[in-house]
């Protein structure tokens, strides 16, 4: 009677494993898939000249995607610059203060801002900065991509803070280290690595965007360092070659696509690097 | 060298509950005094009161007056983070900084306060340590070892020496060796024998043969009334109150 | 009420030293009776006794040593443990004397009986009554009838003094009395002893109940 029980409940775990690994395999696969096939299409056309070089005339073979790897660059410190500190600092706000109806209010602000589609943010920075200014800037998509950080950030930051146990800041405050400094140096540090998680994760989100930088940062032909004016990005440029009429682009828009996708895990891999080695001995 | 401490009327309140009732007490300065008390009785209250730490926790309420030496530390003019640096405090369970090594963690309350001197703060740490009885055991891997890989005893020694490092007056001990071994416990009560002369120690016990081994005084709490505050032979061996009796003869408890 | 292990240890070592008592109490009331009617049988009972005494507070030691080591005993119930300690080994002296009693008692036996100036049997109720109220006290835990003990004591001591002036009076005047002053002055000697060990367990039951030390008091004219 036993064994036929343990059989039973052997091959049920066996099962679940077998399940779990399946589900695993099945959200893998596509991943595996698209970089596969971007690789595909891609790889050929990834050189030096595509690398360094800007856009050719429309309808010319040739050229290169640099300034919009330079423009998306800009364009993303702009937004991490914007949406850092704010996403953080209301993280911070939110778990040391934000126990009262004000913190409740801001939370709901927050969720909700994280569902708002990406047009729409969009469009606000267009209203708020393109209409200003009159006339589309990096500075306009670094906005429309800050905001899209923010709540990301500070729905993990409160989560990260909240979890640093009460008895690390009495520690702390026992020894008349004021609210500030505590918060500063002992609870945003211990939370530091779920912080940058969630730093790269938002970065990641944000650095694929296409329609908000549709009518913030509009792209450009050529190269442009003034963060007041038009600038190249890497998906809108792939979305432009994408709806062109010619083969060469179309090419390179693959070549762009895998570009992308290349930067993004190289600047993540960068930043979890840095930050592991900062986490334990870092400054104070 | 330690300071007396006076409490006057000391009363404490979580929201709506009288935890901490009409205190009067007289710690001596230089000695140990251990306090005791079933659980809920408001001894760790009480400590916590001491230094401000009580006022942390949201919704509470103190009212009275406690001096510390000549400093009165609910006055007008005190403020709470200057008091905790002239009382430190060693908790229950063993708290390092995780994400600091060793040498962090025990200069932590200099650093975080604008202490940059380089050598002086290596003395300093040093020194600490060796009053912590851990210097021995630590001293080859100080920044290398992070505060929180140290064995249960040793994190504890850590937070003593971390309190120490700020030259505090007096040492507040709620429970320090309660979730530790034997051996542990013993380094730690040998620790505090030491420091009797040169710091004030209250010390708050469920473990009656360690007040007993530790304290020279011994305040009996029981549902936040101080019940008897005396020496402590005369507390184990021939109390004035019957309550205190039941109590350490394990009547109730 | 806690502790259920450790009271009824408190509860046995109580009985056993009550029984030890019983058996001291005994051993020095047959003693004296002994010497009243001079009942060798009941020396020698006395005799066979002192084995199951010394028994019996091997017995008290143990149970209160580990009830010591053990319980971590405090405050009343510490002093308690202490007190039992003190007055078994008091309770086993008066037990010995008891002995040396019947010891002088058969001694005299061989002798031609006399008639001396000594009052032994009054001596040796007040003796044997100390030690009676002094086990009444314990049992009760009644300071008052421990305090009626230790103001007891003075009045044996005096007739321990008396019966030795006696004794050397009656050895000086008739030598041939010799033998038998010299017993009966031993056997003064033993209650005067008897009579401090009850003393003793009187002090001992004030320590317990009131935790004061009340050892030593100076006497007026102790010898």
């Amino acid at each position: 009677m036993m064994l036929k029980k343990y059989w039973w409940r052997s091959f049920k775990d066996k099962l679940v494993v077998g399940l779990a690994a399946g589900a695993t395999f099945m959200v893998l696969l596509p991943l595996g898939a698209i970089f596969g096939y971007l690789v595909y299409r891609g790889i050929g056309s990834l050189n030096w000249n595509f690398l360094t070089q800007i856009p050719k005339p429309p309808g010319e073979t040739g050229g290169g995607m640099a300034n919009a790897i330079a423009g998306s660059g800009l364009i993303l410190l702009i937004a991490s610059l914007i949406g850092v500190p704010m996403g953080i600092g209301t993280g911070v706000y939110l778990a040391e203060f934000g126990k009262k109806r004000f913190g409740y209010l801001i939370r709901f602000t927050a969720d909700v801002l994280n569902g708002v589609p990406s047009i729409v943010i969009g469009i606000v920075a267009y209203s708020l900065v393109v209409i200003y200014q009159k006339h589309f800037s990096a500075l306009a998509g670094g906005v429309a991509l800050g905001i899209m950080m923010v709540p990301i950030i500070s729905r993990a930051t409160e989560e990260m803070l909240l979890m640093v146990p009460q008895s690390l800041r009495e520690a702390a405050w026992g020894l008349g280290i004021p609210q500030w400094r505590t918060t500063l140096s002992i609870t945003l540090r211990t939370a530091s690595s779920g912080i940058i998680t969630a730093v790269m994760l938002s970065f990641a989100r944000v650095a694929g965007e296409t329609a908000p930088l549709l009518f913030t940062a509009f792209g450009n032909q050529y190269w442009n360092k003034n963060i007041n004016q038009p600038t190249a990005a890497l998906p809108l440029q792939i979305f432009n070659y994408a709806i062109s009429p010619f083969d060469d682009e179309h090419r390179q828009a693959w070549a762009g696509a895998l570009i992308l996708i290349v930067l993004i895990v190289v600047s993540m891999s960068l930043v979890r690097m840095v930050a592991s080695r900062g986490v334990f001995k870092g400054g104070n | 060298m330690g300071v007396g401490i006076q409490v006057n009327q000391l009363n404490a309140w979580f929201g709506n509950t009288h935890a901490v009732r009409d205190i009067q007490m007289d710690i001596p300065a230089n000695h140990a005094t251990a306090i005791i008390g079933p659980s809920g009785c408001g001894k760790s209250t009480f400590v916590r009161c001491l230094n401000r730490m009580h006022e942390t926790i949201p919704n509470t309420r103190v009212q009275g007056t406690v001096k510390i030496g000549d400093t009165h530390v609910y006055g007008n003019g005190t403020s709470a983070v200057e008091i905790r640096r002239r009382v430190g405090m060693v908790f229950q369970k063993p708290n390092p900084f995780p994400t600091m090594s060793v040498y962090d963690n025990v200069a932590a309350g200099l650093k975080l306060n604008g202490y940059r001197n380089r050598r002086e703060l290596d003395e300093i740490v040093e020194r600490s340590l060796r009053q912590a009885a851990l210097w021995d055991e630590v001293k080859d891997s100080l920044k290398k070892k992070s505060g929180a890989s140290l064995s249960g005893g040793q994190q504890q020694r850590l937070c003593i020496a971390r309190a120490l490092a700020v030259e505090p007056e007096v040492m507040l001990m709620d429970e320090p060796a309660s979730a530790l071994d034997p051996i542990s416990t013993s380094k730690i009560e040998d620790l505090i024998f030491e420091l009797k002369q040169n710091y004030t120690i209250v010390i708050v016990t469920h473990n009656m043969q360690q007040a007993a081994r530790v304290a020279e005084f011994t305040a009996f709490f029981l549902i936040g009334n101080l019940i008897e505050f005396d020496k402590t032979e005369k507390i184990f061996t021939n109390p004035s109150d019957k309550r205190t009796e039941d109590y350490i003869t394990g009547r109730f408890g | 009420m806690t502790r259920t292990k450790f009271h009824q240890g408190l509860d046995e070592l109580k009985q056993k030293l009550l029984t030890m008592g019983g058996m001291a109490e005994q051993a020095v009331q047959r003693a004296v009776t002994a010497y009243r009617t001079r009942d060798l049988k009941l020396c020698q009972l006395v005799l066979d006794n002192e084995q199951a005494i010394n028994l019996q507070e091997r017995e008290i030691d143990e149970l209160a040593r580990d009830l010591l080591a053990m319980q971590q005993p405090m405050a009343i119930d510490l002093r308690f443990i202490l007190a039992v300690i003190k007055i078994n080994a008091d309770l086993e002296r008066v037990g010995d004397q008891a002995v040396n009693i019947v010891q002088r008692v058969m001694h005299m036996n061989g002798l031609p009986v006399v008639d001396l100036p000594a009052d032994i049997p009054h001596m040796a109720a007040a003796a044997s009554a100390m030690v009676g109220e002094a086990l009444e006290a314990f049992i009760e835990g009644n300071v008052d009838l421990a305090q009626k003990v230790l103001a007891t004591d003075d009045e044996v001591d005096r007739m321990n003094r008396e019966t030795f002036v006696a004794m050397e009076g009656a050895m000086a005047s008739s030598p041939e009395v010799l033998h038998q002053a010299l017993d009966v002055l031993l056997i003064a000697r033993n209650l005067e002893r008897i009579a401090d060990h009850a003393t003793n367990i009187a002090e001992d039951v004030i320590f317990w109940v009131q935790g004061a030390d009340v050892r030593h008091r100076i006497h007026s004219n102790r010898s």
